[in-house]
């Protein structure tokens, strides 16, 4: 009998309902690596595009120092508030386990490391990219929608070097400098913190807290954050750059550029830390 | 550095032919050839969706053509990188159907844009042009205003003037009276005749217009389903017995 029903399967093979689920199945996800390999493949072409513009003349000098002080200036009290609050979790947090282990001296420097090496570029990177690559999703996606990059276009410009280069250096430079600020208003708060518990003047905080801290501990972490800076910048302005479907494909446009650069920047983040590592040894 | 290229003045200003597009499987452009002498106004008429805002976009090189040839001053644009189209692009003034004002750039900003970037002028040189060019859309006094201040009518009249900027040659609209109530959309039909008078322009038209396309028009092509079905004046358009061009001026009346 069983042997007559897989015969049956078998021969009518094409009109069992199964069959189409796992075609319809089989087309989605078909579809979706098709999708994700389109979408890899058209940021290549617009990083080659944006690498161009901003090799050749003419350049965007007054554009570029407008976005950086709309992306550097502008994003410095968020990255500085982000910071001190890092700082005072870090104090709050890892004074109880340090006295648990008779080390609690080592708070200052616990506190600066974790700021310099780790949290410091880490939080100011995932900050930028939700202030900043929100609103050049948003700025540019609109003005694809509105026909303004292809008015910018059409009046002899070339848009990859007036709205994305200039936009993706901007980035590149302004984020090792909010790094420090992050890490200067960190370090402060984490003073404030542990000072409220036990008094301790700041030159003695500082002092202890950085008298280890070496070259490879400083710049290659806070250098790292220009790539965070040429993620935000490159995938806000390509989701930016390539947005259909009016208001709500603006909408789309932002919230994609936060979430990918956002993902971008931690899985960045993992490579750069053993790259540091290698290059830079303690 | 962009290898521009040199254009020929004694060319036709505008030649397209066997010009085809095609997004996925829908035909937008089924081989059209097209020529536009100096000085002439061609009006492009056709229904929504026959391809008529495609074919400015392919003539001014912001979409590329499947096949087929498009010349400026005898130039080929299809297929040429963005940079290299730059001299092509200075001698083409484009306006758009929402007329694509920088909306973070007041109108002055909107107008001296190319100034800033494609002349040597200075300063209070480029202020005086922008001026200049305002006042001959009407809008004189108007530079400090942001785009979102201004009415429909006024942002055409803003884009027309950017679209000047750089002295062009060609002008190319795209649907210059849509979404204008009757009185406006005369006040810019009467600009683009002001237009056609003064500065001798080679120009192409895209309108659902035909009262418009009457009053500035030397020639007519009207497209369907992307192909040309009249090319010919205005009142050839009007004498011909094809069932679509009775129907489509009926409905258009």
């Amino acid at each position: 009998m069983s042997l007559i029903v897989v015969m049956a399967a078998l021969t009518n093979y094409s009109t069992f309902p199964w069959r189409s689920r796992w075609l319809d199945f089989w087309r989605g996800v078909k579809g979706l690596l098709k999708s994700f390999f389109e979408w890899f493949g058209d940021l290549g072409f617009f990083c080659g595009r944006v690498a161009r513009a901003a090799v050749s003349a003419p350049f965007e000098g007054s554009e570029l120092i407008r976005q950086m002080d709309a992306i550097g200036a502008k994003s410095l009290p968020l990255v500085a508030l982000a910071g001190a609050a890092t700082g005072v979790v870090l104090s709050l947090q890892t004074r109880d386990s340090l006295a648990r282990f008779g080390a609690k001296a080592l708070l200052p420097a616990i506190i600066a490391f974790s700021l310099i090496k780790e949290s410091g570029p880490v939080i100011t990177g995932l900050v930028v990219s939700g202030r900043v690559g929100a609103g050049i999703g948003a700025e540019l996606g609109s003005m694809k929608v509105t026909d303004q990059i292809d008015a910018i276009e059409v009046g002899a410009v070339n848009p990859y070097r007036f709205l994305a280069a200039t936009r993706v250096l901007a980035c590149i430079l302004m984020l090792p400098l909010l790094t420090l600020a992050a890490d200067a208003c960190g370090i402060l708060s984490g003073w404030v913190s542990s000072t409220l518990t036990e008094s301790i003047t700041l030159r003695h905080f500082l002092a202890s807290g950085m008298k280890d801290v070496r070259f490879n501990d400083f710049l290659p972490p806070t250098f790292k954050t220009a790539a965070f800076g040429l993620i935000i910048g490159l995938v806000s302005c390509f989701q930016g750059m390539r947005t259909q479907g009016g208001t709500k494909g603006v909408g789309r446009s932002a919230t994609s550029s936060v979430v990918l650069s956002s993902l971008f920047i931690i899985l960045a983040d993992v490579v750069l830390v053993r790259v540091i590592q290698v290059f830079f040894p303690s | 550095m962009a290898n521009n290229p040199k254009l020929i003045e004694s060319a036709p200003p505008i030649a397209a032919q066997r010009l085809c597009k095609s997004f996925g499987e829908h035909i937008v452009l089924n081989g059209i050839d097209l020529a536009v002498a100096r000085n002439e106004t061609l009006v492009v008429l056709g229904r929504s969706g026959t391809g008529k805002s495609v074919l400015l976009k392919l003539i001014v090189g912001l979409q590329q053509p499947n096949s087929g040839s498009i010349r400026i001053h005898g130039q080929e644009i299809a297929g040429v990188e963005m940079d290299e189209l730059s001299t092509v692009r200075k001698k083409i003034g484009f306006l758009f159907q929402q007329a694509a004002l920088y909306d973070s750039m007041t109108v002055g900003d909107n107008v001296e844009f190319s100034l800033l970037r494609h002349t040597k002028l200075s300063e209070g040189e480029r202020k005086t042009r922008v001026g200049e060019l305002l006042a001959g859309v009407g809008m004189d006094g108007e530079q400090g205003k942001m785009p979102s201040d201004l009415s429909g009518g006024m942002q055409k009249r803003v884009g027309l003037a950017r679209a000047l900027a750089l002295d062009p040659d060609i002008l190319l609209f795209d649907e210059p009276t849509s979404g204008l109530d009757p009185i406006t959309s005369c006040e810019v039909i009467q600009l683009i005749v002001k237009l056609k008078t003064e500065r001798k322009l080679t120009s192409v038209v895209v309108t659902h217009d035909v009262h418009g396309a009457r009053l500035f028009a030397d020639r007519v092509v009207l497209l369907r389903e992307g192909s040309v079905v009249v090319d010919g004046t205005f009142d050839q358009l009007v004498k011909s017995q094809d069932p679509f061009v009775i129907q489509f001026l009926r409905d258009a009346a």
